[in-house]
């Protein structure tokens, strides 16, 4: 009798009741319909226009064909100059690496000082920058042109990389503030006692702690930055344009006919930093987000 | 923190080499005590000395100074050797006698085999045992424990217990320890700092302590079960004092009265578990009392009986009696020369 019980519980019983079905069903038709518009992408994308022009947006391609990647990278107009968007791409590294290393680095910084050097501006000081968060960023355009204007910092790589780590500031401080503040606080009195001075505890102690909420901010900033459209415009200058405003530039620089393979390429090439910094780091994001919340 | 006073005025002195354990509730002050002589609170005022200089405004690091953890807070991304040797490597000692120290700390305290681990891959006690040596290291003047063995289980803080004395009896350096463990602190002080809202009742050794306590709370904070009051009078006539209350009357003419004792003093009469004896014949023993067994609590070296005595509860210890049941009428009587008499306005030992 015992036996039989427990050989019965042994396995799980599946269940496929109707409400499991119906979730499954409401999950597919979800992914399909968000996954759509990247379809008709990718086959447009590899069709030659011929085909584009019979109007089967959701036909597969009959002669496919990898010239409009190769077009979008290497000879795609914008505006004047027709090098593709790998001008923009390098651009956009250019400018993304050092506002993430920087950016990231303040924040821990700002982080670890108010969570640890418990200062009695410091509550004050955190919800100033908090409140920047909250500020619209197209009110501070205007007064950040004409300030880096003024030390002629305006239109410059040093000037975008700049932009972007004062607009990162708030989020960083608070994403790191907050996993600082889940550390226990006799952790830095015991690395006190140890002599150890401020700039010394951040980096031999608090950071090498800090690696899951790092990959965090990594992400945060790498995708925030990369998809910036507005503030690599007017801050980074002409020869320092994001791939965004390329992109944009190739889309909107037509002669002749409008080349809806090449835009499409030219799309999920600038997509695809982004879309590959989430596939690889998904799994950190989940594990970093929530060390924070049940004790790192 | 904001402004809250926690310590308002508080004298200490510890002698050099000894074993001072501040035992207090939680919330009485120890720890922030002993955070402000470490440097990582600072004080409102006063000053405070180690070693003959005067360290109040000093830096943690330069007060010679080495401190333990509840929380082991030993640094996670880095093995015990590192964690030990952090602080020389930050003075910039040189390696060899960087090697030399944390060779001897990890002899002392067993640590050989762990040098190469990290502490996650470390048992509970041997992470205290790494945040001891992470302090011996350091060579301080003053060790400080910040409630060390709280977070171990029973067995291991016995076992921690016991070596911490041995490293105190090897290594004779001052120890200042805080705990809210009256075992702790009986077992490993030369003396006992009892606090209570940041001021100290009693600074004493433990056995004057636990037998001459300075007050109520002092006497009820120590020992298990803890000791039983009983308030009543003082009656004084012809050179005989006697301690009556409703309940209980006892001759303490033995007693050592500080001051005279005066007729109709309100007192309260302390007596500790031990110190009430239990008679089977109820003859020649002057004051004995009859009460019922309530309960027992059997403890295995020795058994805890509580009386109920005209509505009054009395632990006891049930040495001498055999076999007792509950609801039995026992005859017992108290050890007058072993009582403590408090002041009830006060609260203080007369």
């Amino acid at each position: 009798m015992i036996a039989t019980v427990s050989r019965k519980q042994r396995k799980r019983p599946s269940r496929l009741t109707p409400a499991r079905v119906g979730t499954y069903v409401f999950l597919l038709s979800a992914a399909a319909f968000f996954l759509m518009p990247l379809y008709v992408m990718l086959v447009t994308s590899v069709k030659p226009m011929e085909e584009i022009r019979l109007g089967n947006i959701f036909a597969l391609p009959i002669h496919g064909t990898l010239g409009p990647w190769i077009s979008a990278w290497t000879s795609a107009c914008t505006g004047l100059h027709c090098e593709g968007i790998r001008v923009g791409f390098w651009n956009s590294v250019r400018i993304v690496v050092p506002s993430t290393v920087l950016s990231i680095f303040i924040g821990a910084l700002n982080g670890y000082a108010l969570a640890f050097w418990r200062n009695r501006a410091a509550g004050w000081m955190f919800g100033i920058l908090l409140l920047g968060a909250f500020v619209p960023y197209q009110i501070f355009i205007y007064p950040l042109v004409r300030t880096l204007a003024s030390v002629s910092l305006f239109g410059s790589l040093p000037g975008i990389v700049l932009i972007h780590t004062i607009f990162g500031m708030p989020i960083m401080t608070l994403l790191f503030r907050n996993y600082y503040a889940s550390i226990p606080l006799e952790l830095f009195k015991a690395a006190r006692i140890d002599g150890g001075g401020f700039m010394r505890i951040f980096v031999q102690l608090m950071l090498p702690m800090s690696v899951p909420i790092i990959i965090v901010a990594v992400i945060v900033q790498v995708t925030g930055i990369w998809n910036d459209f507005i503030l690599g415009l007017v801050f980074a200058g002409r020869e320092n344009l994001p791939m965004t405003v390329q992109l944009n530039n190739v889309i909107n620089t037509t002669t002749g006919e409008r080349l809806y393979n090449v835009n499409m390429a030219a799309t999920v090439l600038t997509s695809l930093v982004p879309l590959f910094v989430y596939f690889v780091s998904g799994r950190w994001f989940v594990r970093g987000i929530t060390a924070g919340a049940v004790k790192g | 923190m904001g402004n809250l006073e926690i310590i308002e005025a508080l004298n200490l002195e510890v002698i050099e080499g000894e074993f001072l354990v501040l035992l207090g509730p939680s919330g009485c002050g120890k720890s922030t005590l002993l955070h402000a002589i470490a440097g990582l609170i600072d004080v409102e005022d006063g000053e405070i000395e180690i070693a003959g200089q005067n360290v109040t405004w000093a830096d943690p690091k330069d007060r010679s100074i080495g401190m333990v953890f509840q929380s082991y807070a030993l640094y996670p991304t880095m093995t015990v050797e590192r964690n030990m040797s952090f602080g020389l490597r930050i003075s910039g000692t040189p390696r060899d006698e960087i090697n030399r120290r944390v060779k001897r700390a990890s002899e002392i305290l067993h640590l050989q085999e762990l040098l190469d681990r990290k502490p996650s891959q470390l048992s509970g006690g041997q992470r205290q045992r790494v945040a001891i040596g992470r302090a011996l290291v350091r060579e301080a003047a003053v060790f400080l424990f910040d409630e060390p063995l709280s977070n171990l289980d029973a067995k291991l803080r016995a076992e921690l217990r016991r070596e911490l004395k041995e490293l105190h009896k090897q290594i004779k350096s001052t120890m200042l320890y805080v705990t809210h463990d009256q075992i702790e602190a009986m077992t490993l002080a030369s003396r006992i700092a009892v606090m209570l809202d940041g001021h100290i009742q009693q600074i004493d050794t433990p056995s004057a302590i636990y037998s001459k306590p300075a007050n109520v709370f002092v006497a009820g904070f120590l020992g298990s079960p803890s000791m039983n009051f009983v308030e009543g009078n003082l009656e004084v006539s012809a050179g005989i004092v006697r301690f009556s209350s409703p309940s209980l009357g006892v001759d303490v003419s033995a007693y050592p009265f500080a001051a005279a004792p005066v007729q109709g003093h309100r007192v309260i009469l302390g007596f500790r578990p031990e110190h009430v004896q239990f008679f089977s014949d109820t003859t020649a023993v002057a004051d004995l009392h009859v009460a019922k067994i309530s309960l027992l609590e059997p403890m295995g070296s020795h058994m805890v009986i509580w009386l109920d005595h005209l509505g009054q509860r009395f632990s006891a210890n049930a040495s001498g009696v055999r076999d007792p049941v509950v609801d039995q009428a026992i005859s017992f009587a108290i050890d007058t020369g072993r009582v403590s008499l408090f002041d009830v306005a006060t609260q203080q030992r007369i």
